[in-house]
């Protein structure tokens, strides 16, 4: 066993931090922006472009990927340094749904052309991702969505509604799930994956406001969107193999802890310089910071595996629902210690810490939905993970 | 023992039920959360006309009904999410002339606000996570006849939209409760903005004068009336989020009927279920432990302890409620268009309220 990062790892971190001093905006350092409730900030789609574009100049969203897709054949643990360092800096830039999603299935699903195509645009950080996997009536059920591509041509024809879209605003790209066979049994079987430029005519996106008051997701509506064959991942009624390795990717894409690790340093630091570090206050404190190492070891070990050519399996769902559940827990807890200041908005007077408190607060009602719910991660644990058995 | 409600709380139970149905549909919540004073005069108007102004105030001040007949109605008024000044006004305002003022002060003020022509509020806090009598640093000084306050109080319920503010000061003996014209001079308002819509202000006297008549109760006293007023409020408190989390429970078992996912109503599996049963115990246990303080209040009896308790427990049990409503609702209870998001911000806004539970966890240990 070894629990350090290697020399190389360190000099990285070391690196992305020095970086960072200098570029990462001021406005959200002072402010303490957590990835999670950028878009409460009026400019963040413009600071998020800025930020990714330097990262992708200096090849970091693309480090730990193969030399042949134009990485440097980096562990995993570089992506991690990299989302950890920007968690510290409250620096947007990482998308999340490319680099952390799409990237990583095009890798494993994609054809060689596919590859080439997008992953150096992903690379560069100039083409950013979302992904349209949500319906109205079909969330957690995802092997039952309907909205439907029919084959014409050179083309498939896509009709229907998605809804849940993050990022659909201002992404370039789209990552679509639709049906492409009504009469698959299982229905699973009748799913197909798309690539989808969203300049395509027919697309349609409408703004939905979260609790938070933030636009971060979408609804999406698609009127007779052509899209080119060559922009099916992983064959005709075989998406839903991809959407499966996509999730494992997407449970891991994020660094929950991080963010939960550095909200909790900064609540104490502002807790004492307000007074308000009573013995009770302290207890919690040292709770939520044991729960941060075990939440980190359990996303360590994902990347570890991943280092190692093992396909993680129940250990990301674990690891994702331990995180967004823990910075969850940070968030509330946060409203409390502040007591009445809690629930002053973002532009009240006398609002504490720049107006994360009660901003993290409401968006982190969403932790335990995003990525699939927390219901979800559990059943993949017990079943895939401890082999209990399935209701039918 | 009975766990009933009498003839006469189900009347009023019903008779704000059906005006809060009539008179504040879920438009007009919205429109209230985003005015910038928080209450409509012209709803204001309506209420004083079917007398819940003056619940819990003595039949001679124009009053109607007692302490249970006001929680029944918190209660309605917290199902229906309902953004006023009533709390502020009948459960601070009034219930801290009740308890500290003179005959004639009762007189000149009780009527007025059960007429819906007064509000008064109460500034306490000067801090945002206590009600502590050490808290209290405002300073009275005698000047002239009467005294001169400075002094900044945060988290003013209403002040925005009140008449008469009563002010907790220092003044010689001890803490003094102080009763004036929120137009006096040298009294500032500045709005804070909540995330539940409610509205609160910080104010601040500079040298505000008052007359000898405008003290409340007797000098040096003041924190005694103060542990009572915050005794009966914090039920109240407990009754608006018995209303609220029992609403988000209907609304959540309805939504989980309906919603259907792998074949099923989510309301079918298991994982669903146990939430909605320790939502279930969570209300049941919110409302009787509220109604026994609300009942030892009423009858005159020694309720510290019962006060304690239920403002502990129903606090964090209805926490637990919308919670838990959140995630059974999944993405669609996230959303701005949802009216679930009203229910929680106001649940954690009036858990966190006159103190938070801090006070109560020290009475009970
Ligand atoms: C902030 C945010 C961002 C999002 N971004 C995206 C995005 O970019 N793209 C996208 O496609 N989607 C996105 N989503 C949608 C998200 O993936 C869904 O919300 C999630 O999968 C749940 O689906 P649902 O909301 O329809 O809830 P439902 O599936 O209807 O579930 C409702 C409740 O029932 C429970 N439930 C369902 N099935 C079971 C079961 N078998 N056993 C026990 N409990 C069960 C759920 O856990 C939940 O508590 C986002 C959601 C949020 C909140």
């Amino acid at each position: 066993m070894d629990f350090a990062f290697t020399p190389e790892e360190e000099a990285f971190r070391r690196e992305v931090a020095e970086f960072l001093e200098k570029e990462a905006p001021r406005e959200y350092r002072e402010k303490k922006v957590t990835y999670f409730d950028m878009a409460s900030q009026p400019d963040w789609i413009a600071q998020h472009r800025r930020m990714a574009e330097k990262l992708g100049e200096r090849g970091w969203l693309s480090i730990h990927w193969p030399k042949e897709y134009g990485g440097q054949d980096k562990s995993p643990f570089f992506r991690l340094i990299l989302r950890e360092e920007l968690t510290r800096y409250h620096c947007p830039g990482y998308d999340s749904i490319g680099c952390g999603i799409v990237a990583p299935a095009l890798m494993l699903k994609g054809s060689e052309e596919q590859k080439k195509r997008h992953l150096p645009g992903i690379a560069s950080g100039r083409v950013m991702w979302c992904e349209t996997l949500s319906e109205p009536n079909h969330g957690s059920d995802l092997a039952a969505i309907e909205v439907f591509a029919r084959e014409e041509g050179d083309y498939f024809i896509v009709n229907g509604q998605k809804i849940w879209t993050t990022n659909a605003h201002f992404a370039d790209w789209n990552a679509l799930i639709a049906r492409t066979d009504r009469n698959a049994n299982p229905p699973y079987r009748g799913l197909t994956f798309f690539l989808l430029d969203m300049k395509t005519p027919g697309i349609t996106v409408n703004p939905i406001i979260n609790m938070a008051g933030h636009h971060e997701f979408n609804e999406v509506f698609f009127e007779d969107v052509r899209i080119p064959k060559e922009n099916v991942v992983g064959g005709v009624n075989r998406g839903w193999y991809v959407v499966m390795s996509l999730l494992d990717y997407e449970r891991t894409s994020d660094v929950a802890y991080a963010v939960a690790a550095t909200y909790l340093e900064e609540l104490e630091e502002f807790a004492r310089e307000c007074d308000l570090l009573t013995a009770a206050a302290k207890d919690r404190f040292a709770r939520l910071r044991a729960e941060c190492q075990v939440a980190r070891l359990l996303h360590y070990r994902v990347a570890w595996m991943q280092s190692q050519g093992k396909v993680p399996n129940y250990e990301s769902a674990m690891s994702k629902m331990v995180s967004f559940e823990l910075l969850q827990k940070v968030c509330r807890f946060a409203v409390e210690l502040c007591g009445e200041s809690g629930v002053l908005a973002e532009d009240s007077l006398r609002v504490p810490m720049h107006g994360r408190i009660a901003s993290c607060y409401l968006r982190s009602f969403g932790f335990s939905l995003e990525q699939g719910t927390s219901e979800i991660d559990r059943d993949v644990i017990a079943q895939r993970g401890l082999g209990l058995p399935r209701l039918r | 023992m009975d766990f009933a409600l009498n003839e006469q709380q189900e009347m009023m139970q019903t008779l704000a039920r059906d005006f809060l149905a009539g008179e504040y549909p879920e438009k007009v919540l919205r429109a209230v959360a985003e005015s910038e004073t928080g209450f409509d005069p012209r709803l204001w108007k309506k209420l004083a006309e079917t007398n819940l102004l003056g619940l819990s105030i003595p039949e001679e001040y124009g009053g109607v009904g007692d302490f249970l007949d006001l929680t029944v109605v918190l209660e309605e008024m917290g199902r229906a999410c309902f953004i006023s000044p009533f709390f502020t006004a009948v459960a601070l305002g009034a219930g801290t002339i009740l308890e500290a003022g003179s005959a004639e002060q009762k007189a000149y003020s009780l009527p007025a606000i059960a007429g819906g022509k007064s509000i008064v509020t109460l500034a306490v806090a000067e801090t945002s996570t206590g009600h502590f009598a050490e808290g209290i640093r405002s300073v009275a000084t005698r000047a002239g006849d009467g005294f001169a306050i400075s002094g900044t109080k945060l988290f003013v319920p209403d002040a925005q939209a009140a008449d008469h503010i009563i002010w907790a000061a220092r003044a010689e003996t001890g803490i003094t409760l102080f009763i004036l014209d929120i137009k006096t001079p040298g009294i500032t308002i500045r709005p804070l903005k909540t995330i539940s819509g409610e509205k609160q202000c910080e104010v601040t006297f500079e040298n505000v004068r008052v007359g000898q008549d405008q003290v409340l109760g007797y000098i040096g006293q003041g924190w005694g009336y103060l542990e009572k007023v915050l005794e009966r409020a914090s039920v109240a408190t407990c009754a608006e989020m018995v209303g609220m989390a029992d609403h988000v429970l209907r609304i959540t078992l309805d939504y989980a009927r309906e919603r259907v996912a792998f074949g099923h109503p989510i309301g079918a599996f298991q994982a669903i279920q146990h939430r909605f049963a320790d939502m279930a115990v969570d209300v049941d246990g919110s409302r009787f432990v509220t109604y026994q303080a609300a009942w030892r209040i009423n009858s005159g009896l020694p309720a510290e302890r019962e006060v304690a308790a239920a403002r502990v427990w129903v606090t964090e049990a209805c926490q637990r409620v919308v919670n838990s409503a959140h995630q059974i609702h999944g993405a669609i209870g996230f959303t701005e268009d949802h009216v679930l998001h009203f229910y929680t911000k106001k649940v954690r806004a009036r858990g966190l309220s006159l103190g938070g539970i801090g006070y109560h966890l020290g009475k009970l240990s």
